[in-house]
């Protein structure tokens, strides 16, 4: 996968192969720390490569040492431990959508997972990889903002947690330092919900015009929690808080869902590119954001 | 750096440049030019290949990355002197015009078929959904794939 | 495949055969332009601009030359010393091969570097510092004839505007006088968009000059490669026939590898220069930012009709952005192509059109993107027009086409430009496509949804193609007549080799040339080789494009087979003791006429005249012949297409749910192949109605450099197409075939658009824009459509 977002290709008349750099196998998460702190900021990590690698072949991205993480299979799981579903940074996108746990408890990651990129991209490319890529277009960040995960990224002074909607701080920007990967992302499983992912793309397999994602708790037909995640259409940390706001504590009704779909449109900032104007994206957060809250209710009363 | 792959069941050893791309490592290489490559940005799939179980992009895979791992390339798909069924429906519904797609698209079909041995129409759309054809409109591709699950597989 | 069934021609070698081409593709074994190594071979790239518009200051390839891998770097100054920094376009204009005063597009080239291998060529190119003086660029050609536009052509001698040329065909004055007593007009403005025939394999090229033999090899993606050979002898001055252009397997062609391009001409310069083979391969944003664009038209048309919804005139005027140099590819004396072909399939009094190119800072171009010179532009006015008056009529557009449509006594029709179209049964077409479809059936449903909310639509195109260019009194590129050469040879056995100018880039050509021969000599497909894409071993003819195969070079092997029966025949005569006359053609054989036991087919008859037997008087042994056919006419396929959308007016977006299509292109020699043909045709024409367009920012940056931007349909876009078939013969092919390769292409877009527009009639919309894409529906639901041929706003 590339960038989402248009202005880094614009104007590069090609040099479609990668200039030189180094290269080395991890073979643990402790020697790819070490490699990294050996060789310094100009030092990669690469996993799946499907962002790096397209930004390495425009020279958009020339970094000195690739450090390949991909013999780390310690780092490709997806499990259960107690109320969190725990993924591997590793995890190839196709294996998130394979998972049956994954779709019986998040049915919003294999909404998302279809509608990334394609099938044989999502062979290799990696949940984590995709994650600190950071693409304000990139679809699992709005996913994880709504379903309120934590990123754990490991340094050479041990691992910390960082909530998944403070994990980026900006287009192709995240916390993760220097010398630190990201190692896992845990989602907290909690009892009453349901979720959704919708995008609206120009073709299947384009990076999309604009993406919602919802996370639902009913109690008693009242909306307990909500996490509502938008991708592509400016939303401070890939997420709709004012709308969630508005909506926990309020009955689950039509009337709602559209209010809220209305205070996600006003408190985001689209920018226009070929996928859509302005406006265009704007309403589109406002019609997704109530349909996939419809959805996700539809699934949590399931 | 020094790396081996074994493509299509043969052990190849070979000094690379670390930067360069798998589907280079292959078609100037070693000489296998059956995969293509045709957008250098993983859009069109004309470069795809098995690494190990699975088919990638290997235009967006460096060389490195497969060393010590197995690459099948539609080289590969014949079982010696026997067409893959997927080759056979191939030519059986005219699921090719110019070919610069094919080899990709078949390796995708055959990795579709050993894993879901009677898919759907949609299922196959879906299957070579991240692969583009200039020529067929897609419909003779799908009946060939259609056509392979029905005769071997 | 449902239809009118004709018996095929051709003693049964006609018919849905496999192809002899899969074999080695679906191994792995095809052979194109990036497969060839050479001993020896250098790698070459581009360096290109990454400004719209600016003069050079300069450029300074020393770093470059003094890379370790490199053998060298070619500048517009190295060229413009042995004369060759610019060289002519196919459309009477020169285009620069290497910039030297400016660039004047985004992409353009300005140096050419040689290296040992690629990696290092493409790492040298970054090694070039180029100083530019940045000019403002004309980035939207609906400004481009402003007093205060810069100036595109300032290298042109006294050229003071941006104008390319202004042309018109059809009669003004009696246009204007239906117009002015017709009950209705309706207009409408509409852009065709900047697209790009985007093949799956770019163009490239290996130059090998071998200065011992003065010859020149050159490996090319070429559509056109005896052309090609005339064009670089003249460019060069290396005589023709030391110049040897082997296009081999293609992947895919659709008019992007007519031209040719400057780095072709660099290589051979490169390859002069070093000795050394040099292979040049275009990655793909080059060949999207700088190769060649087709469309690229802006229209505004009107029809006037009567109140009873007959259609009396039509009216076309036409800005054509041909970017930075005019390298349309069409016929010389139409630089509009056959767009004058928009009176469509109607019978209609009058029409006019008028056509003005401007010159803008964009990519030269203006190929025939699957299609025979405009005539989708062509065919997409008219197409979209008669959905236009439809509404404003209240009548269904399937009732307005059926009452409008040339009636099959009308044929032969010479059209109120000019065109005359050689046969047709349209009304039979459209009936059938609507049986198909289930029409009213469909309407209904249409009717049931509009109650709920729900928005489906339902799009018709009927279109006429004119393909097969062209009759020599008329049509001329470069001034070679479009004409082309087969020559066949019968071996002692009877098995057969023909070799023909023309190259298949995915047509099947080996398959479906083998099938006309061997129909015409009672032999099996199997039995004959055909041979093409070597200038080498082939005669000479203007190439592939425009479905321009079978309806020329296809005739011509045709011909070149009935002189080797006529020939047969004297051979048989003897051999039988019987006088030619007696004899008759049937089943592939020639027999004594009320003897059928004395019959000889072709195998035998060639041993004998390969033989020592006494030859008839007259006859020079062998049975080889040679034909050259000059099309006297276009042939005139044409289809009725209807497309089903859903569309959801919330999100803007689309999804094709049926595609029927009904196409006539006469007798089908191979009818497997002609179904792949329209197959693609459809999908082209969804992604041309959806997704593909090529468009610039205000600052003439191309913002459809790569796959990621200019997006082409996927399988998942593009539903199970039901295809039909009318059959009805061209009169003057002498197999009554038409050219069908390019028929989908034109005629599905307004299909598809005029479905989408058709499933928001409640909403108001009357028209909109290709691509139809998701931002671009909603915003013509709002009444703010986008421009399709600019940057979002």
């Amino acid at each position: 996968m590339t960038g989402g977002s248009d202005e880094w290709w614009e104007g590069n008349a090609a040099v479609q192969v990668p200039a030189q750099v180094e290269y080395e196998k991890a073979t643990s998460v402790e020697h790819a720390l070490t490699l990294l702190t050996r060789y310094g900021p100009e030092s990669r990590i690469l996993a799946g490569g499907h962002s790096l690698i397209p930004m390495m072949k425009l020279r958009l991205a020339q970094p000195e040492m690739l450090i390949d993480i991909n013999g780390l299979t310690e780092l490709c799981y997806i499990t259960l431990a107690g109320n969190q579903l725990r993924i591997g940074a590793l995890t190839r996108h196709a294996q998130l959508l394979d998972s049956a746990v994954v779709g019986q408890y998040f049915a919003i990651l294999h909404d998302a997972e279809r509608v990334i990129a394609d099938p044989i991209v999502r062979n290799w490319g990696t949940v984590g990889g995709s994650l600190c890529q950071a693409d304000p277009s990139e679809d699992l960040s709005a996913a994880f903002a709504a379903l309120k995960g934590t990123m754990v990224i490991q340094g050479p002074g041990g691992a910390r947690e960082v909530a998944a909607r403070e994990f980026h701080t900006g287009p192709y920007q995240t916390v993760v330092r220097p010398a630190e990967i990201l190692i896992e992302v845990r989602l907290p499983i909690r009892a009453g919900g349901g979720s959704s992912y919708r995008k609206v793309a120009r073709r299947a397999g384009d990076w999309p015009v604009g993406a919602v994602g919802a996370a639902v708790w009913l109690e008693r037909d009242v909306v307990a929690d909500v996490g509502i995640g938008l991708t592509a259409l400016g939303a401070r940390n890939f997420a709709a808080a004012e709308a969630e706001d508005y909506l926990r504590g309020r009955p689950a009704t039509a009337d709602n869902l559209d209010r809220a779909g209305q205070i996600a449109a006003e408190n985001c900032r689209p920018v226009a590119d070929q996928r859509g104007p302005a406006d265009y994206k704007r309403h589109l957060a406002r019609v997704l954001t109530a349909r996939v809250l419809s959805e996700a209710l539809s699934r949590a009363g399931g | 750096m020094k790396l081996t792959v074994t493509v299509n069941g043969t052990d190849h050893t070979r000094e690379v440049e670390p930067r360069l791309l798998l589907i280079h490592f292959l078609r100037d290489g070693l000489g296998l030019t059956g995969s293509h490559w045709g957008c250098d940005t993983s859009n069109c799939g004309a470069c795809v290949v098995w690494l190990d179980e699975t088919p990638v992009k290997s235009c967006t895979v460096l060389a490195a990355m497969a060393d010590g791992h197995r690459v099948r390339t539609v080289e590969g798909l014949a079982d010696g002197g026997r067409l893959d069924p997927v080759q056979e429906g191939f030519t059986q519904c005219h699921g090719l015009q110019c070919g610069f797609c094919t080899p990709g698209m078949m390796l995708t079909a055959r990795w579709l078929l050993d894993h879901n041995p009677s898919p759907s129409e949609a299922e196959v759309r879906e299957a070579i959904s991240g692969q583009i054809c200039r020529c067929t409109g897609y419909e003779n591709i799908v009946r060939s794939v259609l056509w392979a699950s029905r005769n071997g597989g | 495949m449902i239809g009118v069934r004709e018996k095929y021609e051709g003693n049964g070698a006609y018919g849905p055969l496999t192809r002899k081409e899969d074999a080695r593709f679906i191994r792995g074994r095809g052979t194109y332009v990036d497969d060839i190594k050479l001993p020896g071979m250098l790698h070459a790239a581009i360096l290109r601009s990454p400004l719209a518009h600016a003069r050079i200051v300069s450029v300074d390839a020393s770093a470059a030359r003094a890379h370790p891998r490199v053998e060298a770097v070619i500048t517009g100054a190295d060229l413009a010393e042995r004369g060759l920094a610019w060289m002519p376009t196919l459309s009477a204009d020169v285009q620069a091969v290497l910039a030297t005063d400016k660039v004047r597009f985004q992409g353009q080239e300005i140096a050419f570097v040689v290296a040992h291998d690629s990696y290092a060529a493409r790492d040298a190119i970054e090694l070039i510092a180029v100083e530019y003086d940045p000019l403002p660029p004309v980035s939207d050609a609906t400004t481009a004839l402003d007093a205060a536009a810069p100036l595109v052509r300032d290298d042109v001698p006294g050229k003071l505007d941006n104008r390319v040329f202004d042309w018109t065909a059809g009669d003004k004055a009696a246009t204007d006088e239906v117009f002015a007593g017709a009950d209705v007009v309706v207009g409408c403005d509409m852009v065709y968009p900047r697209s790009h025939p985007a093949p799956l394999e770019t163009c490239g090229i290996i130059a090998d000059f071998d200065a011992v033999r003065g010859k020149l090899t050159l490996w090319s993606t070429s559509q056109a490669p005896h052309a090609h050979r005339t064009i670089y002898a003249t460019l060069t001055g290396l005589p023709e026939h030391k110049i040897r252009i082997v296009s081999p397997d293609l992947g895919g062609g659709f008019g992007n590898k007519v031209p040719i391009y400057p780095g072709y001409l660099c290589a051979i310069v490169a390859s002069m220069a070093t000795g050394k083979p040099v292979k040049w391969m275009e990655d793909r944003s080059e060949n999207l930012m700088s190769g060649s664009f087709a469309r690229d038209y802006h229209m505004h048309g009107e029809i006037a009709a009567s109140a009873a919804g007959k259609i009396l005139g039509l009216r076309a005027s036409v800005l054509a952005d041909h970017g930075a140099f005019n390298a349309t590819a069409q016929p010389t004396k139409f630089p509009a192509g056959f767009f004058h072909i928009f009176t469509g399939s109607y019978d209609l009094r009058a029409a006019f059109c008028e056509v003005t190119g401007v010159y803008t800072n964009k990519a030269p171009g203006g190929v025939a993107y699957s299609c025979s010179f405009r005539v989708t532009e062509a065919v997409y006015l008219v197409e979209r027009l008669v959905d236009v008056l439809a509404r404003r009529l209240g009548v269904d557009p399937a009732e307005l086409r059926m009452r409008n449509l040339l009636r099959p006594e009308q044929f032969p029709y010479t059209c109120p430009t000019g065109w005359q179209y050689d046969s047709g049964d349209y009304p039979r077409a459209l009936r059938l496509a609507m049986d198909m479809a289930g029409y009213a059936e469909l309407r209904r449903e249409q009717a049931d949804r509009r109650a709920r909310g729900d928005y489906m639509g339902i799009g018709l195109s009927f279109f006429t193609e004119g393909v097969g260019a062209g009759p020599r009194s008329h049509m001329d590129i470069l001034g070679l007549a479009m004409a082309d050469g087969a020559d066949l040879r019968v071996h002692p056995t009877g098995k057969a080799v023909l070799a023909i100018s023309v190259q298949t880039q995915g047509q099947g050509h080996e398959t479906t040339f083998a099938q006309l021969v061997a129909g015409e000599l009672g032999l099996s497909p199997d039995e004959v080789e055909v041979v093409h894409g070597d200038t080498d071993q082939t005669p000479f003819g203007l190439g592939t494009y425009g479905s321009r195969s079978t309806p020329v070079s296809g005739a011509a092997a045709v011909m070149a087979a009935r002189k080797v029966r006529d020939r047969a025949r004297i051979v048989a005569a003897a051999m039988l003791e019987v006088a030619p006359d007696d004899l008759e053609w049937a089943e592939g054989t020639w027999r004594v006429r009320g003897d059928p036991e004395k019959a000889l087919g072709i195998g035998e008859i060639a041993m004998a005249a390969h033989s020592s037997i006494e030859l008839p008087a007259g006859v020079e042994g062998h049975l080889d012949a040679s034909a050259v056919y000059n099309p006297p006419n276009l042939t005139f396929p044409f289809g009725a297409y209807i497309c089903v959308t859903d569309v959801d007016p919330d999100t803007g977006e689309v999804a094709v749910r049926r595609f029927v299509a009904v196409d006539d292109c006469g007798v089908r020699i191979n009818p497997m192949i002609v179904e792949g043909q329209v197959h693609r045709g459809l999908a082209d024409g969804i992604g041309m109605a959806l997704m593909q367009a090529i468009v610039f920012d205000e600052a003439g940056n191309c913002l459809g450099g790569s796959f990621m931007d200019y997006l082409l349909p996927t399988a998942k876009e593009c539903p199970s197409y039901e295809l039909g078939a009318t059959v009805t013969p061209s009169p003057h092919h002498p197999v009554g075939a038409k050219g069908v390769g390019e028929s989908a292409t034109v005629g599905s877009p307004p299909a598809v658009v005029n479905s989408v527009v058709d499933a928001l009639a409640p909403l108001g919309v009357v028209h909109a824009d290709m691509p139809l894409t998701p931002a671009s529906v909603w915003r013509a639901i709002q009444g703010r459509p986008l421009r399709p041929d600019l940057a979002v706003e």
